[in-house]
């Protein structure tokens, strides 16, 4: 079976440094990765196009010289961006493309398909090759993440991706899950992990072994929170089980060496135990900054910040409400 | 006297609108178009004795001489396509829709401005929510290099025409942020949130400034949120004025008054009860011109 590996460690990466990394960083790793046989990079905002805000960080660059440096500097792998509609508009479609954008993954919370539904549109009327992310997947059951997926596809959607943007899962629900889709879709499902659990090169494996042909990683887990899935194991593992990647595991481990000033080199991604709480509840990972920086201003422990989210069911995207919620847990209790 | 409205458009606005207009003494509601003879909202407008038509703008047309005002509920693409007709018809407008078109409106900044008007653009639920806040933040501080506004809506109170219109929503919203703060680095964001039970309509406003009046800020929001309350009362704020590393933060809660979703969908009154306040500022001078 036949994988194609897509790498966001320049987007989902960006929340582990509060969306900082520098044009350099950009340039350097898309060179030392671009002849390892990496299906797509993916570049941006943590949040991805048209993100950058005081509500979920601001960006040190402006989308398009991000996409820009990138571009200069992929030949073999193909661009990728991510976009939430909400932050992002179809200008931003428009931007992406002319700055030769490959893969396009549009992406709504899992229960909210048909946000995506204009803007799948308008890229794919494009010419634009489309992937439709679900986000924060542990949230709803298979049964529902297959009508919003159907939704997708019938926007036009190329493939569709389930995003356990909490790192919530474990195999056995990565199995359903993904299983279902691939059994009633007409499109590749790809399975985009995070690592909260300390499962998910687990969970990517259980999802390729479901059916999924698209499967992310980022190097060295570099990503929000906990980190995602970690490329080069991944890469590893996928190929013991006989998968075919093409993806060239030792290549990739040279250009991690080759990478010995970017951030996820210099200091490994660990499971902190603020992750780990994160994961239990379900609570989204790209929340880790923000929460702690509530939880410092409003003199909170983190934990009774992140159970309140996750009681309020709190989507990605929600920054605003970690302020309120801290700022209601600091008020003394009134009897 | 009264001012005779026609509503066109069947969904969530066009109901929450439609309540607000029946229960205001000086507004009536003649007819409500929508495009399905099935729609549940049509069904609700009869309920209530209002005539309707299910043939969406040419049902409206073919009873144009019985109404003197439109508001229209529909989608910025529908509403793009109608507005010409609307136009040439004479007919006072107020869009609800976030489509670019017509003289940007919040009552409670210009709307004695805009009584004369004949084309009224009410922006976007989130723009209602944010713009007096942000305007107060921009007049009490002259150094204000950044504003953003985000809302949060329940996943119910959001139909398909809002749905299909995230896009537009962002850049009316952004356009109408920069007229009323003269500020020209904005951003709007709008998130939709599905967590049950539904969340209340909320809306942050954060600026960016240098050096922060806080006394002259306080005073200025303090009014700005009364004046909202007096179309909106459930518009209230939950995190008070704060300022950390040259951020200033704000945000309020909206509780609408459960007319047609229930009271968390203040996303639709904060659009549906300032437009019909805006009707209601139209009516005085048109009735007083008649009367004339």
């Amino acid at each position: 079976m036949s994988i194609a590996i897509h790498d966001p460690t320049l987007r989902d990466g960006n929340h582990a440094v509060s969306h900082t990394l520098s044009l350099e960083d950009i340039a350097a790793y898309c060179r030392a990765v671009d002849g390892c046989g990496l299906s797509v990079v993916e570049v941006g905002h943590g949040n991805g196009l048209g993100a950058s805000s005081l509500q979920l960080g601001l960006a040190r660059y402006k989308d398009s010289e991000m996409l820009e440096t990138a571009r200069a500097n992929l030949t073999h792998s193909r661009l990728g961006i991510h976009m939430i509609p909400g932050f992002a508009r179809l200008s931003d479609i428009d931007t992406a493309l002319q700055i030769g954008v490959d893969v396009l993954r549009i992406a709504s919370h899992c229960t909210e398909a048909s946000l995506t539904e204009s803007y799948i549109e308008h890229a794919r009327s494009k010419g634009a090759y489309v992937q439709g992310v679900l986000m924060m997947t542990h949230m709803a059951s298979p049964e529902t993440l297959l009508e919003e997926a159907l939704k997708q596809q019938g926007y036009g959607a190329n493939a569709l991706v389930l995003m356990d943007s909490a790192g919530h899962f474990d195999p056995d629900s990565t199995r359903e899950k993904i299983g279902l889709l691939v059994r009633e879709l007409a499109i590749p499902v790809g399975f985009h992990g995070h690592n909260n659990l300390g499962l998910a090169v687990a969970n990517s494996l259980a999802a390729a072994q479901a059916g999924a042909t698209i499967i992310d990683g980022c190097m060295r887990g570099f990503g929000a929170g906990a980190g995602n899935t970690q490329l080069e194991v991944l890469c590893a593992v996928l190929d013991r089980y006989k998968f075919e990647t093409g993806v060239k595991v030792f290549d990739l481990c040279r250009a991690v060496e080759s990478l010995e000033d970017f951030v996820p080199v210099r200091t490994p991604t660990v499971v902190k135990t603020a992750n780990l709480i994160s994961g239990l509840y379900g609570v989204c990972s790209g929340f880790e900054k923000h929460v702690a920086r509530a939880a410092a201003e409003f003199r909170v422990e983190p934990r009774k910040i992140y159970e309140e989210l996750a009681r309020c069911n709190a989507v990605a995207g929600q920054e605003d409400l970690i302020i309120s919620v801290a700022s209601r847990l600091s008020q003394p209790v009134v009897a | 006297m009264t001012l005779k409205t026609a509503i066109i458009g069947s969904g969530n606005i066009g109901c929450d609108i439609l309540c607000k207009v029946l229960a205001h003494p000086n507004l009536d509601c003649t007819l409500v178009a929508g495009r399905s003879l099935h729609s549940s909202g049509l069904a609700f407008a009869r309920d209530r004795g209002v005539a309707t038509t299910a043939d969406g703008i040419d049902g409206l047309f073919a009873r144009i001489n019985e109404f003197d005002l439109v508001f229209d509920a529909t989608s910025a693409a529908d509403h793009e396509a109608h507005a010409p007709r609307l136009i040439e018809s004479g007919k006072a407008i107020i869009n609800l829709t976030p489509a670019s078109l017509g003289a940007l409106c919040v009552p409670s900044l210009n709307g004695v401005e805009l009584t004369e008007a004949s084309n009224i653009n009410m922006i976007t639920c989130g723009g209602q929510a944010s713009i007096p806040l942000a305007a107060a933040i921009a007049r009490a501080n002259p150094g204000v290099r950044y504003i953003e506004v985000v809302s949060s809506i329940s996943a119910e109170s959001a139909g398909p025409a809002t749905r299909r219109n995230l896009s537009n929503y962002i850049t009316t919203t952004e356009n109408a942020l920069s007229h009323f703060t003269g500020c020209k680095d904005v951003k709007a964001i709008l998130n939709i949130n599905p967590a049950k039970p539904n969340v209340f309509m909320q809306t942050a406003v954060s600026a960016l400034i240098e050096t922060v009046d806080l006394a002259a800020t306080r005073r200025e929001v303090e009014r700005a949120v009364t004046q909202v309350q007096s179309a909106v009362p459930g518009y209230q704020v939950i995190v008070d004025l704060h300022y950390t590393e040259g951020r200033l933060f704000t945000m309020v809660r909206v509780e609408g008054a459960g007319d047609f979703l229930d009271p968390s969908a203040g996303n639709l009154d904060i659009i549906t009860a300032t437009a019909t306040h805006m009707a209601a500022l139209m009516a005085r001078g048109r009735v007083t011109e008649r009367a004339a």
